[in-house]
């Protein structure tokens, strides 16, 4: 037991999760605000807008996550010498989060498109019908209650995004979990199975709120209709 | 069986507040609007009949430009409406329409939903906007449900409110269509006794109804269409009572034995 616990005094654990919700907490707004956007070209009525949205979302849906945050590392800031921040933690930091953002925002945008399925047609011809334009439409009517009925898809994404933070290890955020577990395993193999497990129970503890605030929020949230 | 435009029983003042001139519609090979022309005047108010899939939507549709149309022009007040944009929203803000489902903002109370195309289409001010929906909350007679959400009312009274958030912006023309086919029938006389007072007060209204009670109570002209085209127009009496054309003596029968 004791043995199990010096893992505790080796290690800042919960540091090293609390790097994993910074990097979940601004990945999220950003992937949320070009998830918006790009839902909005989705259903603009301008074919070109449509198209760009549309390309971006299969594109970077089907692209590998660590593809995405290497491509920053490797090839945006080690070749081209491109930086988010002077700082050399903070830009890679930095860059696991665009990295993260762009491509969570694909799934975003569908998250936000099955949410307008949910609004019926009506309500943007009413709209339409007391003369708001396409962008105070959206805005106005059909978003608001597009991300009432989008709260669970956009949960599932959250998830996903909080799992998927693990990846910034491959884009040199060396202090997030999963690479702090890495270190843990290589110099405390007594206790290989108790720090997985330690790690695995961090990420469920912080996952399971997330879940259940979604299902009691898409229910508070719900539109009568 | 003759289609030039006739005024029944009220006079025309000037130009008509809305005009639609060798208007054309498809949809894919289906030619839904075939060559309608339609002149309706200020205070006029028009009652569109004809069979199911005749066109009747399609023609309220094309009027604020909910659908476009192939070929031919529709002027609202002498403007020709316009394909996109500022000037088509401008435009939509002067014709007034009321859906079959209501389609009232669900997520936002009676009052919101009223006063939010005066806030934000013509810029009111909060408080004026306010009182301005008050006042017609209180014509169509639910102000005392304005800060439910559209879902705790009964159908009647959601129709109502749709009618008070489409005067609100002060329209120059109301659309209905089929105002009342979706409400249980105890609740079909209080919408059509608001149309009908509306009708009184001199809106100018193009209503699809079948309410035959309505058409001869308020409505100037009956037009009556039937696959695409308009067969028939006379004033209501005439109409009910002597059509001219097979076509509707035959649809009106059917309306009869129902
Ligand atoms: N979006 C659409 N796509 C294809 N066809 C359509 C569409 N909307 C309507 N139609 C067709 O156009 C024709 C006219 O439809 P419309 O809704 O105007 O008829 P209507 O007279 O209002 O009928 P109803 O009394 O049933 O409401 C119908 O044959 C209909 O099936
Ligand atoms: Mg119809």
């Amino acid at each position: 037991m004791d043995n199990y616990l010096s893992l505790f005094t080796e290690y800042n654990i919960a540091a090293a999760f609390w790097v994993n919700i910074q990097l979940t907490f601004w990945a999220a707004l950003i992937s949320l605000a070009i998830g918006t956007v790009l839902a909005l070209m989705r259903i603009s009525p301008v074919p070109s807008f449509e198209a760009i949205g549309a390309a971006y979302v299969t594109i970077f849906r089907n692209t590998p996550l660590t593809i995405i945050i290497l491509f920053g590392v490797l090839a945006l800031f080690n070749q081209l010498g491109f930086t988010l921040s002077p700082n050399f933690n903070e830009n890679f930091f930095r860059m696991a989060v665009m990295g993260l953002a762009i491509y969570h925002a694909a799934f975003v945008c569908e998250a936000i498109r099955s949410g307008v399925n949910t609004v019926p047609v009506g309500q943007a011809e009413a709209a339409r019908a007391i003369g708001l334009g396409f962008l105070p439409a959206a805005r106005l009517i059909i978003l608001p209650q597009a991300f009432r009925g989008a709260v669970v898809p956009l949960g599932n994404v959250l998830i996903a995004l909080i799992k998927n933070t693990t990846v910034a290890s491959v884009g040199s955020v060396a202090v997030e979990a999963s690479s702090v577990m890495k270190t843990a395993l290589e110099f405390r193999g007594d206790i290989i199975i108790p720090i997985f497990l330690t790690f695995a129970l961090g990420f469920v503890l912080i996952v399971i709120p997330v879940g259940l605030l979604t299902t009691w929020l898409s229910r508070k949230m719900a539109v009568a209709r | 069986m003759s289609t030039e435009p006739q005024t029944g029983g009220r006079v025309a003042d000037g130009s008509p507040v809305v005009r639609l001139a060798n208007v054309n519609k498809h949809y894919g090979p289906l030619h839904v609007l075939k060559d309608i022309n339609l002149e309706v005047a200020k205070g006029e108010v028009v009652v569109v009949l004809g069979p199911s899939g005749s066109g009747k939507s399609t023609l309220c549709r094309a009027i604020n430009r909910l659908e476009t149309i192939d070929s031919g022009e529709i002027y609202i007040d002498g403007k020709k409406l316009p394909a996109e944009g500022k000037e088509l929203a401008r435009l939509r803000a002067d014709v007034g329409m009321v859906f079959q489902s209501f389609n009232l903002f669900a997520h936002k109370s009676i009052l919101d939903n009223v006063t939010l195309g005066p806030i934000k289409v013509k810029g009111l001010p909060k408080d004026e906007a306010r009182k301005q929906a008050l006042v017609l909350l209180e014509r169509v007679g639910v102000a005392n449900q304005k800060d439910k959400l559209p879902a705790q009312l009964s159908g009647g009274q959601q129709q109502r409110v749709a009618i008070a958030r489409a005067l609100a912006m002060a329209p120059k023309v109301m659309l209905f269509d089929e105002p009342t086919s979706a409400l249980d029938p105890e609740m079909i006389n209080e919408v059509l006794d608001t149309m009908i007072t509306l009708a009184k007060e001199g809106m100018t209204m193009i209503v699809v109804t079948h309410e035959m009670g309505f058409a001869r109570k308020a409505a100037d002209r009956v037009v009556f269409m039937d696959a695409g085209q308009i067969v028939e127009q006379a004033a209501p009496e005439t109409f009910f009572t002597n059509p001219r054309s097979d076509r509707a003596r035959d649809f009106l029968s059917k309306l009869i034995t129902h």
